[in-house]
């Protein structure tokens, strides 16, 4: 298997512990009734990488991601955001520590055009009394505000941004809930399988935008199925399996296909260590 | 209404920007607007109804349509805002006779100057919405059912606290009945409960369009746990809905009083399926998410016009409550073509 060189090639990466990570996570579980979602997982993010988290379904991807951003509560274990322990009750919590998530499901309002879905839940009111007796939102200043974000982000132009999000492609949409948690996160961006639905036009626009992202320095989590977007963006790779971590690698230290057996079970990072990373 | 984020490059890509036929461009114009419907429908009635019988366009038949439709107008105000969340209000006529009564009956036994009894009125309905909206979002019971059982239950307290008897409204207050006050616009009568009814809307309208709660009433009758992974408090927002349909169907009792000359608890008995059909054929969808509030004053005055104009024309009154329900149907069938669109 070859490996993709890249713009930024990735750096080898230090031993993990002498950097203080962004996000860390400790033993988290997360049970639905009976079913095991998260059975004590371990993750750590350091500042400027994008981390990608592997697995097959339902090995709990989406559920860690959840926990991390407040929108599930874990049963138990602890979550540090810069070394400080942090509890998330809702998503919001997290918005406000900085955490941007673009979730498996796309959490967008359809019928609301894409101005007003990339300002959900954080408008701009107008100044003076019409926003501060009236609560009036400011249309023109998140117009001109997202359209100015949307092509810095390299999202080509999307002409009219009155138009209501189901009326977009997929690619199109994926591309506005990227760029929402883009343009607001202080700390991370976390995307769950943001390409899983996309051809590979649209796979390059939003592999465009994480590199985007983290050239402004903000670390990425990036879940994903495709192998071959993983190794080339990722900077580690976090192996997911039925509810557990199955070990942290690097595209430099293991090919997509051991990558790939150990994400099955058809090996164990101990049976293969990989080369030196 | 096309986006081009790049040049096609592959056979999807073609395929979204193919050309597209005229009935697609109906449904996207119809899509982007959908009160585009109801306002042809009315126009359309108007036409014929007065082609047929001229007096239908006489300013005195106009001005009691606008007094008749006018409460079950402000009911749907409420009503617009609980399905636009995806819920449905059966206690709307409930909520607004337990109101209707407070004001009538403190008004007239307690002695209770007018001002103050419209007030613990309105308070009193606004209270049941919080009611409503608490069993919606603490209980987490669909909303069908938690205003089915609170239609039985304010329709109970406002029978009980009035021993089922009316109040003649020249026993009341003047301001009690004050909405009933007609003036002249031109050669319109209008009444001042008219007026209030207009103004609900304006207020409504500003609020859904240009207001940060606005967007989140629709976010979340769009998706509601969307809604919720952006960070929207849902309840809170459910709650404030509830609330205020509350606080308006309070209000609308006062416009009752003047329209009817009495409080009655035996009044607005199909102000519920009445309201409905006013959102309906305004274009709101059931499902929740889209339309516009001033789509159901369209709705309640579609209806208004068609009792109007049916009856100037003769017609067995059992007609317009066909047309209506063919029109309920229409409009529903509409509404699912349209959120059909995709790019
Ligand atoms: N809300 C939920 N209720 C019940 N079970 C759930 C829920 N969310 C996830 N699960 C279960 O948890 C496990 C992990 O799911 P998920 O995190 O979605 O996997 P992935 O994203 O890796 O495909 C699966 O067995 C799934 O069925
Ligand atoms: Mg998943």
């Amino acid at each position: 298997m070859t490996q993709l060189a890249h713009g930024s090639a990735p750096a080898p990466v230090p031993p993990a512990d002498t950097r203080q990570p962004v996000l860390e996570a400790r033993s988290l579980v997360k049970t639905f009734g009976r079913v095991v979602g998260l059975d004590g997982v371990d993750l750590q993010l350091f500042p400027g990488e994008v981390l990608a988290i592997i697995g097959d379904n339902g090995a709990g991807k989406s559920t860690l991601i959840k926990c991390l951003t407040g929108a599930y509560t874990p049963d138990a274990g602890e979550m540090l955001l810069d070394g400080q322990p942090v509890h998330f009750k809702r998503p919001q919590d997290a918005r406000d520590a900085g955490i941007e998530t673009v979730y498996q499901t796309l959490a967008v309002a359809p019928a609301l055009d894409i101005t007003s879905n990339l300002y959900l839940g954080r408008e701009f009111r107008r100044k003076g009394p019409l926003g501060s007796v009236l609560r009036m939102l400011d249309k023109k200043a998140m117009r001109d505000n997202a359209g100015t974000s949307m092509s810095d982000l390299g999202i080509g132009t999307i002409q009219n941004m009155s138009q209501a999000v189901e009326t977009l492609s997929g690619g199109q949409r994926q591309a506005v809930a990227v760029a929402r948690s883009a343009m607001f996160a202080t700390k991370l961006v976390i995307l769950d399988e943001p390409t899983a639905a996309l051809g590979v036009k649209e796979t390059g626009q939003v592999l465009k935008m994480i590199e985007e992202v983290k050239n402004r320095g903000l670390p990425v989590i990036l879940i994903s199925h495709n192998m071959p977007n993983v190794f080339e963006v990722a900077d580690r790779i976090h192996i997911q399996r039925l509810g557990a971590s199955a070990g942290v690698i690097t595209p430099q230290s293991h090919t997509m296909s051991e990558a790939v057996a150990i994400m099955t079970g058809a090996t164990t990072l101990a049976e293969t260590p990989g080369r030196a990373g | 209404m096309t986006t081009a984020t790049h040049q096609p490059a592959t056979a999807a890509d073609t395929f979204a920007a193919r050309r597209q036929s005229p009935v697609q461009r109906v449904q996207q114009v119809l899509h982007a607007y959908p009160t585009i419907s109801p306002v042809l429908v009315l126009i359309a009635a108007s036409v014929v109804f007065t082609i047929v019988n001229s007096r239908f366009a006489d300013p005195q038949s106009l001005s009691l349509v606008f007094q008749q439709v006018a409460v079950v107008a402000a009911l749907a105000i409420g009503q617009t805002l609980i399905i636009l969340t995806a819920g449905i209000d059966l206690s709307v006529g409930a909520i607004a006779i337990l109101s209707m009564m407070i004001m009538a009956k403190l008004s007239m036994d307690h002695g209770m100057p007018g001002i103050p009894a419209i007030i613990v009125g309105i308070a009193v309905g606004t209270l049941a919405g919080l009611v409503n909206g608490l069993l919606v979002t603490r209980i987490k019971l669909p909303p069908f059912i938690v205003t089915l059982g609170t239609l039985s239950v304010f329709t109970a307290l406002g029978l009980l606290y009035s021993k089922g008897q009316s109040v003649e409204a020249a026993s009341m207050p003047a301001v009690v009945n004050w909405t009933g006050t007609t003036f002249a616009v031109g050669q319109f009568r209008i009444t001042v409960g008219v007026v209030l009814v207009l103004v609900l809307y304006a207020i409504t309208a500003f609020a859904l369009s240009q207001t940060g709660w606005g967007k989140h009433v629709y976010a979340v009758g769009d998706d509601a746990e969307a809604a919720r992974l952006v960070g929207i408090r849902v309840n809170r927002v459910l709650l404030s809905v509830y609330t205020v349909a509350g606080l308006i169907y309070g209000i609308t009792a006062w416009i009752l009083i003047g329209r009817a000359g009495s409080a009655s608890p035996n009044a607005l008995t199909d102000a519920n399926l009445e309201s409905i059909t006013a959102v309906v054929i305004g274009g709101t969808s059931l499902f929740g998410g889209r339309g516009l509030v001033v789509g159901s004053l369209l709705g309640a005055v579609i209806v208004g016009v068609f009792r109007s104009g049916l009856s100037l024309a003769g017609v067995d009154d059992q007609y317009r409550v066909l047309a209506i329900g063919v029109l309920v149907i229409a409009a529903v069938a509409v509404d699912q073509w349209i959120r059909k669109v995709r790019a």
